[in-house]
């Protein structure tokens, strides 16, 4: 008998018991559906954020104080470290100590309210160098950033972000006016042109100063709470790591490396990192839907006994017909194979569905640049899973048709 | 008529079975279905099996159409002895050398005509559009060419069981069964479908009938009664009926 002769007839036998059918997949279709959702949603946030982190640049190096965290949870303690000093600084500054360097960048921010006349801003304040504008890739709408004068000076001068503008200024041209933070006046020198949810920092929702007046008066700390270092070529990453982590040692009397109050992190390692917790995720979650795949397997089942009993005096016919066990076997386990990949099937026009619409909810109740990414990978494992749950569990009511006695044909109801 | 007692003869043996005997366990119990069955069956006849219910006669068709295996003694279909064939092989033969008329018509429902008459076919490994080919031939041989796309769910008794006449023999069998074909159907249809197989009598097909009513039963030209598994008579049919399609056989 051929393949395509046993799959019409699985299909005819299905089509009888259309509703019952349809049911009985039901399982199948929830379970690929949700291995489709999570697998997608997975994989478009993973793009987002590893999209934001390549903002940080391939070539920066940033140095987080405080110990490494090994859990989500642990990264806040980052900013109440005051490890990096300005004389970590002037060494890394240092020509001779990390070759490989070409700028270091200071930041420390915190949040603050700027005032303006009646206006007020709660926002959050960055304290650097104009290196910042080449580091995040910053546009000035109007006026300037400001320069590295400023930052020796301290003077008290401000570039504020798009949003902080439209807050603080609805009616007038913010460059040239002064706000007040801290009890003290920042004449605005420039505003940042619109950058959106780009990277981790909305530089739209930021007030941006010289690092030394920032550390001050405004946060009244001595520390930094990032540094970053912009390395000559994307191979010497390494090499300025190294040589950032000796002298960083060096500073603070470390020996044991296990001790560290700092870190460095390269956007390579955050994606790496992202990947691992993301892929966890995954894991988790299509376990859920592999429990799920597992309990509607057991449902063909069990409906594929109940069809294989009441089909006894058709089976019964087939083989006084001249069917043999095998082609019973195969009519059966053909049926139970055709349900469940349909299930698979429609699970992933679902699956996909859903996380179409979930990707678009995100993109215009959040304002994320969230876009689906369809998972050829998933979807291929989910159409291979199903067709195994259907054989998995359409052999065994499948060889109990097969056994059947070609008797039962000659039997009355 | 007593030269005509082995008319046949001359012509090949299809059937041929000797001390067949077949024994249930039900539980503990030995129920004894078939006691001691020696029959001999040539090409061409068209006989009928009859005894009361409980006589053996359904056993004995299930062992003639390798249904079921006898317990003891031997049975040769066309020359063949089928005591060591597997249970595929046996499926061969009731796929290639016997046709089947059953009592309930046995047709699956959902199906239409051809797709029921092509289901030997697709069993027989005969590919289209050969098998569209011989089914469609075989349907309208049995007057229900234009309704061969009907699905069989809508036809009348007597259509059903000419829809199961025409899957019988498909195959082109060496000995068709009918058990109990007229059974279900109305002293009218009854009437047309005993017609039918004389007819088929007639063009040279082998029949075995299986019956419980003597008037059906005397379409035959040969009439073997049993009784208690065993074999009362086996005689000929002095004047046989000439069943017309317009009689009425209750």
């Amino acid at each position: 008998m051929r393949l395509w002769d046993t799959i019409r007839m699985a299909a005819i036998g299905l089509a009888t018991h259309r509703s019952r059918s349809l049911l009985t997949i039901l399982g199948i279709v929830i379970g690929i559906g949700a291995i489709i959702v999570v697998v997608a949603l997975g994989e478009s946030g993973k793009q987002l954020i590893v999209g934001e982190i390549q903002n940080m640049g391939p070539k920066n190096v940033f140095i987080v104080p405080g110990r490494e965290p090994t859990d989500v949870g642990g990264a806040g303690s980052t900013l109440f470290t005051d490890s990096l000093r300005e004389s970590d600084l002037r060494d890394l500054e240092e020509k001779a100590n990390v070759p490989n360097a070409v700028s270091v960048t200071p930041i420390v921010f915190g949040n603050i309210t700027s005032i303006f006349e009646n206006e007020s801003y709660m926002g959050l304040i960055m304290g650097s160098t104009p290196d910042l504008v080449r580091l995040f890739d910053l546009t000035l709408a109007t006026g300037d950033f400001f320069p590295d004068e400023s930052v020796r000076q301290k003077e008290e001068v401000v570039v504020i972000g798009k949003k902080v503008a439209d807050e603080l200024f609805p009616t007038q041209d913010p460059v040239g006016q002064k706000i007040k933070i801290k009890n003290k006046n920042y004449r605005v020198v420039g505003v940042l042109a619109q950058k959106g949810q780009g990277s981790f920092v909305n530089f739209d929702e930021t007030v941006i100063a010289p690092y030394t007046i920032v550390q001050q008066y405004i946060l009244g700390i001595k520390h930094f709470q990032r540094m970053v270092v912009e390395v000559d070529e994307e191979v010497n990453i390494a090499n300025a790591s190294r040589d950032i982590e000796t002298l960083l040692r060096n500073n603070h009397d470390i020996d044991d490396p296990t001790k560290d109050d700092f870190f460095i992190m390269t956007q390579d390692d955050i994606v790496e990192r992202i990947g691992t917790v993301t892929n966890i995720m995954t894991i988790l979650l299509s376990a859920v839907a592999a429990i799920s795949l597992i309990v509607g397997g057991v449902g063909i089942m069990n409906i594929m006994l109940v069809s294989v009993m009441e089909r006894t005096r058709e089976i019964g016919l087939r083989k006084a017909l001249g069917a043999t066990n095998r082609d019973i076997l195969q009519q059966f386990l053909s049926e139970a194979i055709i349900l469940t990949f349909s299930g698979g099937v429609i699970g992933l026009i679902i699956g996909v569905a859903i996380g179409i619409t979930i990707s678009l909810l995100i993109k215009y109740m959040f304002g994320i640049a969230f876009t689906f990414i369809f998972p050829v990978g998933g979807a291929i494992a989910g159409l291979a899973v199903s067709t195994i749950v259907g054989f998995v569990f359409g052999i065994f009511p499948a060889r109990k048709a097969a056994q059947k006695s070609p008797m039962e044909a000659l039997r009355y109801e | 008529m007593a030269t005509e007692q082995h008319r046949h003869n001359d012509r090949p043996l299809v059937l041929s079975t000797k001390n067949l005997r077949k024994v249930y366990m039900i539980e503990d119990l030995e129920a004894i279905a078939l006691r001691d069955i020696s029959l001999d069956i040539h090409e061409g006849e068209f006989v009928s099996i009859m005894g009361p219910s409980g006589s053996g006669k359904s056993t004995l068709l299930q062992i003639l159409g390798c249904l079921e295996r006898p317990t003891d003694g031997k049975y040769l279909l066309d020359g063949k002895d089928l005591e060591h064939y597997s249970d595929d092989e046996l499926a061969h033969i009731r796929n290639k050398k016997i046709g089947f008329i059953f009592q309930a018509f046995n047709l699956l429902p959902r199906l239409s005509v051809i797709d029921n008459v092509k289901l030997p076919l697709i069993y027989a490994n005969i590919y289209e559009p050969e098998r569209t080919r011989i089914a469609r031939e075989m349907v309208t041989m049995v007057g229900l060419g234009e309704r061969e796309n009907f699905p069989t769910v809508k036809l009348s008794g007597g259509q059903k069981q000419r829809v199961a006449i025409a899957r019988a023999l498909v195959n082109d069998p060496k000995v068709i069964f009918a058990d109990e074909p007229t059974g279900s159907l109305d002293s009218k249809s009854g009437a047309v479908i005993l017609a039918f197989l004389q007819e088929l009598h007639e063009q040279g097909h082998t029949i075995v009938m299986v019956t419980h009513e003597s008037y059906v039963a005397a379409a035959a030209e040969r009439i073997i009664h049993i009784k208690d598994g065993l074999i009362e008579s086996d005689e000929w049919v002095e004047h046989r009926h000439r069943v017309k399609e317009t009689d009425t056989i209750k």
